[in-house]
């Protein structure tokens, strides 16, 4: 509900969100031409794009690794997982700030992106690590056994098996990256903005319009998007 | 664009060295042919979570029990405990007994532990129901309640807690809605019920989708079962069905609990400085403050709080079996 009136408050010609003046675009060209808009678009999805890259290849190995350690480092390594989600996003954030103060690294671009990394990584191996245990054990001994070298196996035998669950584990990452506003705000500095942080700043100024079609254009992006996953899957089946 | 890129020299130092180490370590574990060897490839994510979680969290610690010069003071916590405490050091001992203990910090942290527990409670009482719902097998409706519940997860949550602004502002769409029908204006935002929307709209989901999921990875012969047994519907429901969905609901509680204790951008937009949560509280002390030791007891108070919840809970479901996330 309160979205369907964020998308038609985008469409209103006014300024002013209490009255109607009847329909236009107006704010949606005013969204393209906002070089600040624009900008924090690209931040955004360069930075939740990396993350998921870098998150997925270091989760995936990290999975593997964990998997193949013995019962007690396995236990730390896996707490140690758990720690980021239990602990709350302000936390996180703040912990991650202090680490960048007490180092003297300038936040901006690059610390960012080094947080989103940190909490993108366990979500990866949580998704990994129940495909690689649900995996039959004999099928890799088997493939050495055929004469499959270590790193033959672990590319045809391993990497398949838990296909799925690095592909989910991915997709997690970069939805959680594009969504994340409380350690991004806490990580970068106000030169270098993702849209959450935008939005932030914006709305402590009073909503523009602008942001409202911005919305409603996220939200019709996304859904055609599930629409045509949605739409795949079935004709799969 | 502005990519500042300004690491310090030994942070790309530290990167090469380790990226290096790291593929020296599995060619060599590679070439010996030995299987257990793959547990290296945990390395450069464990020197990461090193370098990012756990470091940090020894930071906090630090500057928890520092004062601004490094020297171990507990004041901090002194004065989370009396926000007065500042000034009783200032006017000197004979003094201090006159003015009262400044309870700002500890009310703070109340109002949002009670603010979070009416939101989770109210989350679960109205999610619970559209669980049910939601898994019932014989209902057409479940499909879209799931939609209806998914899509407004799309949204940047930000973008989400603001459209409810243009709801509930003094010239928004209810009280226009008001006017016209007769009445007069009300007082929707900048105040507890505002937030407290704010908060449920924004987590509910997080409340229905574990439990949704632990109901629907029941088996349904068990509910089938106890019909045939002699059970009422209604007694299915309260033997059967909730006992069993029990971990979902306790995954759901921490889900929806956690955020709400700690939300700040919440109480911001939709409470406009009228309510102090105890998130708030700390991002205040942190960027308005600079006040990096204060902030940091805090924050090291809102962990420990966090931890024990989460032990209790984890004591009522050992498993970890409604860990279902969507």
């Amino acid at each position: 509900m309160p979205i369907l009136v964020l998308i038609v408050q985008s469409f209103n010609a006014g300024k002013s969100r209490a009255k109607w003046e009847g329909f236009s675009f107006r704010w949606y060209g005013a969204l393209f031409q906002s070089v600040s808009i624009m900008d924090a678009l690209k931040v955004t999805l360069s930075v939740a794009l990396l993350a998921t890259v870098i998150s997925t290849i270091l989760g995936t190995l990290a999975a593997i690794g964990i998997y193949s350690m013995k019962k007690r480092p396995q236990s730390v390594m896996m707490t140690m997982t758990n720690l980021p989600n239990t602990m709350p996003d302000i936390v996180t954030g703040i912990s991650l700030m202090l680490l960048f103060i007490f180092t003297r690294i300038n936040r901006g671009y690059l610390t960012m992106l080094m947080a989103h990394i940190t909490f993108d990584t366990p979500y990866v191996i949580l998704s990994v690590m129940p495909k690689l245990k649900q995996m039959n054990k004999h099928t890799y001994e088997a493939a050495l056994d055929l004469g499959a070298t270590p790193t033959y196996a672990l590319l045809h035998v391993l990497i398949p098996e838990c296909r799925q669950g690095i592909v989910t584990g991915a997709l997690l990452a970069f939805t959680l990256s594009l969504d994340d506003f409380t350690v991004s705000y806490f990580t970068t500095s106000p030169l270098v903005q993702n849209l959450s942080t935008l939005i932030y700043s914006a709305a402590r100024r009073g909503i523009e319009p602008t942001l409202n079609a911005l919305s409603a254009l996220m939200f019709v992006t996304l859904l055609v998007l599930l629409l045509i996953v949605n739409h795949r899957t079935e004709e799969r089946n | 664009m502005r990519y500042d890129v300004t690491l310090p020299w030994w942070a790309y130092t530290l990167m090469g060295v380790g990226g290096l180490c790291f593929v020296v370590l599995v060619i060599l574990s590679i070439r010996r042919n030995h299987g257990i060897k793959r547990s290296l490839f945990a390395s450069p994510y464990t020197l990461w979570m090193i370098l990012f979680t756990v470091l940090p969290c020894i930071l906090i610690g630090y500057y928890a029990f520092t004062d601004t010069d490094g020297n171990f003071t507990f004041a901090n916590f002194r004065h989370f405990w009396d926000s007065n405490a500042e000034m009783k050091e200032i006017v000197g001992e004979e003094f201090a007994s006159s003015i009262p203990r400044g309870t700002v910090n500890v009310d703070t942290l109340v109002y949002s532990l009670w603010m979070a527990f009416l939101c989770t409670a109210i989350s679960l009482v109205l999610g619970y129901p559209a669980a049910l719902f939601m898994a019932d097998r014989d209902m057409k409706l479940g499909a879209s309640l799931v939609i209806l519940f998914v899509v407004p997860m799309w949204m940047n949550f930000l973008l989400r807690t603001i459209a409810w602004m243009s709801l509930l502002e003094d010239n928004g769409l209810i009280n226009q809605l008001l006017v016209a029908v007769g009445l007069p204006r009300a007082q929707l935002m900048y105040n507890s019920p505002a937030v407290l929307l704010g908060m449920i709209y924004n987590y509910m989901p997080f409340m229905v989708f574990p439990i949704y999921t632990s109901l629907s990875k029941q088996d349904i012969s068990l509910s089938e079962a106890a019909a045939d047994l002699g059970c009422s519907s209604f007694q299915t429901l309260t033997r059967v069905t909730i006992p069993l969905s029990l971990p979902g609901v306790i995954s759901g509680i921490t889900m929806v609990f956690m955020p709400s204790v700690t939300t700040f951008f919440i109480p911001r937009v939709l409470g406009g400085g009228n309510t102090m949560m105890f998130g708030d509280l700390i991002e205040s002390k942190f960027l308005t403050e600079g006040n990096w030791n204060g902030g940091s007891a805090l924050s090291l108070l809102m962990m420990l709080l966090i931890l024990i919840s989460l032990s209790i809970l984890r004591k009522a479901d050992p498993n970890g079996e409604g860990s279902g996330r969507i």
